[in-house]
C-alpha cells in the first residue's frame, strides 16, 4: 500500500468506530428525544467529515474550473441531500464505503498495474563498460555503437551486439516466451533484455540503446494502449455521456414527481440521491482499458507481441489465416528428408547409411546448399567424412558431379546426369530437389532434399482449427507438386503455388472478399519482402525472429520467437479477454440499471446504490484481471 | 516531436479520459494520449512551439485534475 492508501485506511477506521459508536446509541435510544431531530446533525457530522473532507474539498475545487459532473460533486450533492432529508447516518455511511470502495479500487488497480510492469520488467539499468582496466556501470543510453561490454553471470544484456569472447547460456525468456536456455558463443548475435546465464561474455555492441530489442517491445507495448479497441472507444463515448443523463434523471425524478402527483419532497429526493451515487461510469472505464492491457500483457508473456487493443479484438475475430510458406511453415533451410536406396544394392539394414555415406563424401568438395545438406544429414547419424577416401572430383555444371570414392567411380546429380551417363535410373516423383547417386555406372538409389516443416507446425495448424480458425491457407512460390505435399503433411485448406511475390496480394485481396461480417483475416509471414500483405490483411502476423525491425514495423502481431503454434495460443488469450471485458459491460451496465430503476421506485436505497457503484467497480476490476493470466498449459 | 511524460497521482480513469480530451483540444497539439494504466501521457505537438504548449498542457491539467502531477 502506498503511503496515501495508508492514510485513507485510517481515516476510515476512525469514521467507522464514530459512526458506529453513534448508531448503536441512537439504536438503544440513548439520544432518546434527541433521535430523529436535527440536534444529532452536528455528531454525525464528524464521522462524515472525517472521511469526506477531501471530496467536498475536491468538488469546490472543481466547480471553480468548470467541472461539474465529477464523481466528487455527485457524491457531495448526494450525502448532503441525504442530510437534508436527515437520514444522517446513512450520509455519513455512504460516504464511508464510497472511501471504501475508491480505496481497494486504487489498491487493486495499483496491484495489477504492478503485475503488468513486473512483467515488462525487461529494461536493463545499467551496462559494464571497461575504463583503464576496471569496469564501469553506465546508462545503456550513453553506450555508443561499437563499444565494448561485459555482462556478468546473472545479468542482464543491456545492449544488441556481437560476442566477442566467452561463452554462456542466456535466458530468453522475456523476449520470446522460450524457457530453454540459448547457447551464445563468440561470433554469435546476442540481444538485449536477455538474462546471461553462467559466463561472462564481452559483447561489442550494435545498437545504441534506443534501437536495441529491448527498448523496441517495451516502446511496443507501452504504445499498445494508445491504439483502442473498438469496445473501448465505445465506453469512453458511452461514459461521457453517461453521467450527465443520470444526473439529469436525478434532477428530475427529485423535481416531477413530487409536482404532479404532490406529496412528499424528501421521499424523491432521496430517490434522486441514489441516482446520484450510481452516476459515475467508473467500473467501465477502469475495467475494460485494464482487460486489454492484460490481454496484451498476457500475450507477450507468452512471447507474442500484440500491438494494440484492436488488434487483439480482430485476432479474437479471426476465421481464416494465410501463411507464406517459406520461413513460416518451414524453416527455409535445405535437408535430406528422404533416403531411397535402390532395393537390392545392398543389404536392407544399411542400405540408408551406405547411401548417404557415399553421398556424403562424394560431395565432400562442394559448398553447394544440397551438399552441405547431405554433409549435415550424414554427419548428424554419427558419420565422419574422411577426405582421403575422394579424389578427383570434377563438376558437370547443370548436371552434377563426378568423383572417385575408394578408387570407384561416383556419379551425384539430377536426372540429365543420369540420362547422359546412360544409367537405367527410377526416377522419384518427389515434392523437393532429388539427388540421383550411381557408383560405377550402377544405380544406386536417390536422396530427397526439401525445405523442412517447422516444428509443430502441424500441431500449429491443428490447434488453430481447435480454437476456431476455420480456415488455413498457404501462399507460396515454390513449385505446385512441392507445396500440395507439404499442405497435405500439414492440413492446410487451400494452397496457392506458383506465385510470384505480387500475385500475394491480389490473393489476399480475392480471400478478403470472401469474408462475411465481423470475420477476419490473418496473414502470417517472415517479414521479408511481405510488408504489402501483411499491411493489407486484417491482422498481419510477422515471424520476429529476434529482432528483424522490417517485421516488427509491419506487422500487427509479432510472434517474437517464429513459433507458429502460439498463434492458437494468441487466438484464445484474446478471445478470454474479449469475454472477460464483455462480461464486465454487461455486469455493470446490469446491475446499474437494476438498481436505477429499483432506485426510482424507492425499492433501493443508498447502500444499494454504492455497491452498484464501487462495488460493481471492484469485481470488474477483479474480473479484468484474469485477462492477465496464462494459461500455462496453452503455451 | 512525440513526447512521453510520466505522470502521478492519476487517480481516476475517467479523469485521464478528461485531461486526453482537453490536450487535444489546445492549438498545436496534433494527438494526445493519456494512460491511465501506464500512468503516462504522450503529446505528439508542433516542434517549434513545443515549450509553449506545454505550458499550456500543464495548466490544461491543473484545472481537470488538480491532484495530478506532471514530470517534465
Amino acid at each position: 500500500m502506498t503511503k496515501k492508501q495508508k492514510t485513507m485506511l485510517y481515516r476510515i477506521i476512525v469514521s467507522f468506530v464514530i459512526l458506529a459508536a453513534l448508531m448503536i446509541c441512537e439504536h438503544l435510544g440513548i439520544f432518546g428525544a434527541l433521535s430523529g431531530t436535527w440536534l444529532l446533525l452536528p455528531a454525525y457530522a464528524v464521522p462524515y467529515l472525517i472521511i469526506g473532507y477531501d471530496i467536498i474539498y475536491k468538488a469546490a475545487r472543481n466547480i471553480r474550473n468548470g467541472q461539474i459532473f465529477d464523481e466528487n460533486f455527485l457524491m457531495m450533492l448526494a450525502t448532503f441531500g441525504a442530510f437534508g432529508v436527515r437520514e444522517y447516518s446513512e450520509a455519513a455511511a455512504v460516504m464511508l464505503f464510497y472511501q471504501v470502495g475508491e480505496l481497494f479500487q486504487s489498491y487493486a488497480v495499483g496491484k495489477s498495474r504492478q503485475s503488468i510492469s513486473d512483467m515488462m520488467d525487461i529494461c536493463p539499468e545499467y551496462a559494464n563498460i571497461e575504463q583503464d582496466g576496471e569496469l564501469v556501470q553506465v546508462d545503456p543510453d550513453d553506450v555508443e555503437v561499437g563499444s565494448m561490454i561485459v555482462v556478468k553471470p546473472g545479468e542482464r544484456v543491456p545492449l544488441d551486439g556481437i560476442v566477442t569472447e566467452g561463452e554462456s547460456y542466456v535466458d530468453t525468456a522475456a523476449l520470446t516466451g522460450e524457457s530453454v536456455p540459448r547457447k551464445v558463443s563468440v561470433g554469435k548475435e546476442i540481444f538485449s533484455g536477455c538474462v546471461n546465464g553462467s559466463g561472462t561474455l564481452k559483447i561489442q555492441t550494435t545498437k545504441e540503446f534506443d534501437d536495441s530489442t529491448v527498448a523496441k517491445i517495451l516502446e511496443l507495448v507501452e504504445n499498445a494502449g494508445s491504439k483502442k479497441a473498438r469496445t473501448e472507444k465505445f465506453i469512453t463515448k458511452f461514459a461521457k455521456y453517461y453521467t450527465p443523463v443520470v444526473t439529469v434523471g436525478a434532477v428530475l425524478l427529485a423535481l416531477i414527481p413530487p409536482l404532479i402527483l404532490g406529496g412528499n419532497f424528501g421521499e424523491w429526493i432521496q430517490r434522486a440521491c441514489t441516482f446520484l451515487v450510481i452516476s459515475c461510469p467508473c467500473a467501465l472505464v477502469i475495467s475494460v482499458p485494464l482487460g486489454f492491457f492484460g490481454g496484451i500483457g498476457a500475450a507477450s508473456r507468452m512471447g507474442v507481441l500484440v500491438k494494440g487493443g484492436n488488434y487483439l479484438e480482430a485476432v479474437a475475430e479471426m476465421t481464416t489465416i494465410v501463411f507464406d510458406k517459406t520461413g513460416t511453415l518451414t524453416k527455409g533451410e535445405f535437408r535430406v528428408t528422404e533416403i531411397l536406396p535402390e532395393p537390392g544394392v545392398s543389404d536392407r539394414q544399411n542400405a540408408d547409411q551406405e547411401l548417404l555415406e557415399l553421398a556424403a563424401l562424394g560431395e565432400s568438395y562442394s559448398n553447394h546448399p544440397i551438399a552441405v545438406s547431405i554433409r549435415e544429414a550424414f554427419e548428424e547419424k554419427g558419420g565422419k567424412i574422411d577426405m582421403g577416401r575422394v579424389s578427383d572430383a570434377e563438376e558437370i555444371a547443370g548436371h552434377g558431379i563426378l568423383v572417385k570414392v575408394d578408387d570407384r567411380e561416383v556419379l551425384l546429380g539430377n536426372e540429365k546426369l543420369m540420362q547422359r551417363e546412360q544409367i537405367s535410373y527410377k526416377p522419384v516423383l518427389s515434392a523437393g530437389t532429388v539427388v540421383y547417386a550411381a557408383c560405377e555406372k550402377q544405380f544406386l538409389g536417390a536422396l530427397v532434399i526439401s525445405d523442412v516443416v517447422k516444428e509443430g507446425a502441424a500441431e500449429a495448424i491443428r490447434d488453430m482449427k481447435k480454437v476456431g480458425v476455420k480456415k488455413s491457407v498457404m501462399l507460396t512460390g515454390d513449385r505446385k507438386q512441392a507445396a500440395e505435399a507439404v499442405a497435405a503433411e500439414l492440413g492446410i485448406d487451400e494452397v496457392h503455388a506458383e506465385l510470384l511475390p505480387g500475385d500475394k496480394v491480389d490473393i489476399v485481396e480475392m480471400l478478403l472478399k470472401q469474408q462475411k461480417g465481423h470475420e477476419k483475416l490473418a496473414f502470417a509471414g517472415d517479414g521479408i519482402n511481405d510488408a504489402p500483405v501483411l499491411t493489407r490483411a486484417d491482422i498481419g502476423i510477422a515471424m520476429g525472429s529476434m529482432g528483424s525491425d522490417a517485421a516488427i514495423e509491419a506487422a500487427d502481431v509479432v510472434l517474437m520467437d517464429d513459433d507458429v503454434r502460439k498463434i492458437a495460443g494468441v487466438v484464445q488469450c484474446a478471445r478470454k479477454t474479449l469475454r472477460i471485458v464483455k462480461q464486465n459491460i454487461v455486469f455493470a451496465l446490469g446491475v446499474k440499471a437494476l438498481v436505477l430503476i429499483l432506485g426510482a421506485l424507492g425499492m433501493a436505497n443508498m447502500w444499494e446504490a454504492v455497491f452498484a457503484d464501487v462495488g460493481v467497480a471492484v469485481i470488474a476490476i477483479m474480473n479484468s484481471m484474469r485477462a492477465l493470466k496464462t494459461d500455462e498449459s496453452k503455451m | 516531436m512525440k513526447k512521453k511524460f510520466k505522470l502521478e497521482d492519476l487517480d481516476c480513469a475517467n479523469c485521464a479520459a478528461k485531461m486526453e480530451d482537453a490536450i487535444k483540444k489546445i492549438a498545436g497539439v496534433n494527438d494526445a494520449n493519456v494512460s491511465f494504466m501506464a500512468q503516462k501521457m504522450t503529446i505528439e505537438a508542433e516542434d517549434d512551439r513545443f515549450d509553449e504548449i506545454m505550458k499550456e498542457v500543464v495548466a490544461v491539467c491543473a484545472k481537470v485534475e488538480p491532484d495530478c502531477k506532471i514530470l517534465l
